[in-house]
């Protein structure tokens, strides 16, 4: 398991060379997005609208971040569940989104479409929001305001934290990880 | 009759909420630092660290724990001999609106669940009320994030089932959410009651002190037992696999009717946040 620094946009090319267990470190622009904005983004899509950024090569960190004290960017900002973001997900990755950052499991149609399109889903430690808010250094709403937190952000982050969780290739540590040190009477 | 104003309660409960968010109790913080001097897997020794760290910055700079700072579940123990100037749940609701806009919490509280407009201030609380003797007034503010709240479940066994059932259910519970609670997780179990009461037991299991058992002795083995068995699922600190899926496993019960086996399972994150106070 290596430890890499990647610069975004995330291009096939990067994202292939990495392997489920690798940690990676994530620098540049990503975009916020949960529930509610993966609503409206794929209705957008539906309608044949834009969507709020260009998807191509593009990250996706799933967080409804707190709101920023004086003098911080932002508030506290861990990863959401990832799964109540799976019927939308292949959609977005068609388009062209390359990497899914959140915490917890997602559904075969969202892994087919990962190997099919070249997509990496990385997870980050789910209930350390004050921690990895210090990863990021810029916030700003860029569409759906009314959303409030579910509101789509366009974050700079410098050495954001993450785990390859499901490579490209479709290899999944969560169940490599569970195999190694599961034990028999459970 | 004693009198408590509605401001005491309001300033109280405010206080409560930003406390329960920002501060980690000393029983987490214990059975954290003992995983991470156990877990064998080093991947999920460094998340335990992690945590603790994330943990300390909140403690240290006041700003919430995890950003799911939940929607507010209050516990209150009235006794009989007070009364609340002003109404004691409005009270309670004013607390947790000035306790989420001055703690910089996020409000993540929608007005329906199916038309899904958020209320803006995290209001309404969720909340408990018990009366008992007395003329005290007891609040207990537990913000419930629900990343693990969605991986709760409910069943109605048969006497016949037993509690082999009970167990499978429980262990099942936990092994389907896997990585999604954000384990290590702690896991509230309910026994009894109706179907009501049981998800009630489950919840109010889960703000028991951690290594605290159960005062009944068959319920305290059942719940050593189930937590040697979840934590030999291997999942462990975030999913990644490790010996550290729960830090602990609390049951509660309450007597049923002769025709039932009710169980429900609530689980809470690792953020297990509960604070209390006294007035």
């Amino acid at each position: 398991m290596n430890a890499v620094r990647l610069t975004t946009p995330l291009t096939q090319e990067a994202l292939r060379k990495l392997k489920a267990g690798d940690t990676v470190f994530i620098s540049g622009t990503i975009y916020t997005g949960r529930d509610a904005a993966h609503k409206r983004m794929v209705e957008a899509l539906d309608r044949g609208e834009d969507l709020p950024f260009n998807v191509k090569d593009a990250t996706i960190y799933f967080v409804g971040p707190c709101p920023a004290k004086p003098g911080q960017v932002i508030g506290s900002a861990g990863p959401t569940s990832s799964y109540r973001m799976d019927s939308y997900s292949p959609r977005l990755i068609e388009k062209g989104l390359t990497g899914m950052i959140g915490k917890g499991l997602r559904n075969a149609d969202v892994v087919n479409a990962m190997k099919e399109h070249g997509a990496v889903y990385f997870v980050a430690i789910g209930g350390a929001g004050a921690l990895m808010a210090r990863s990021i250094k810029a916030s700003k709403v860029i569409a759906y305001d009314d959303l409030g937190t579910e509101a789509v952000r366009e974050l700079i982050v410098e050495d954001f934290p993450v785990i390859v969780c499901i490579d490209a290739e479709g290899n999944n540590l969560y169940e490599q990880g569970r195999a190694q040190y599961q034990r028999a009477g459970a | 009759m004693r009198t408590i104003t509605f401001e005491q309660v309001a300033s109280a409960v405010e206080e409560l909420c930003i406390k329960a968010n920002t501060n980690i109790g000393a029983d987490v913080t214990a059975a954290l630092e003992k995983a991470k001097a156990t877990e064998e897997s080093p991947l999920g020794k460094s998340i335990l660290g992690h945590i603790m760290d994330n943990n300390e910055i909140a403690r240290n700079e006041l700003v919430p724990i995890c950003q799911d700072t939940g929607m507010a579940v209050v516990f209150v123990t009235i006794g009989q001999d007070v009364h609340v100037d002003g109404g004691l749940t409005d009270a309670i609701n004013e607390g947790v609106r000035r306790g989420y806009e001055k703690g910089y919490l996020r409000k993540s509280v929608v007005k329906d669940p199916l038309e899904r407009v958020n209320t803006g201030d995290n209001t309404p609380a969720v909340i408990h009320y018990d009366i008992v003797p007395g003329d005290k007034l007891h609040i207990m503010v537990a913000p419930k994030g629900f990343g693990s709240e969605n991986m709760s479940q409910l069943k109605m066994f048969k006497p016949a089932d037993g509690v082999e059932a009970v167990k499978k259910f429980v262990i099942e519970a936990v092994e389907k959410a896997g990585p999604n609670p954000c384990p290590p997780i702690v896991v509230g179990v309910g026994i009894g009651g109706t179907m009501e009461k049981c998800a009630f037991l489950a919840k109010k299991a889960l703000l028991r002190h951690i290594g605290h058992r159960n005062e009944k002795a068959h319920l305290a083995s059942l719940e050593e037992e189930l937590l040697e068995k979840i934590n030999n699922l291997g999942i462990g600190p975030q999913g990644l696999g490790g010996r550290t899926t729960a830090l602990t496993v609390n049951i509660e019960s309450y007597p049923t009717h002769i025709a039932g086996l009710p169980c429900a399972v609530n689980i809470n994150c690792h953020v297990a946040r509960h604070t209390e106070i006294e007035l």
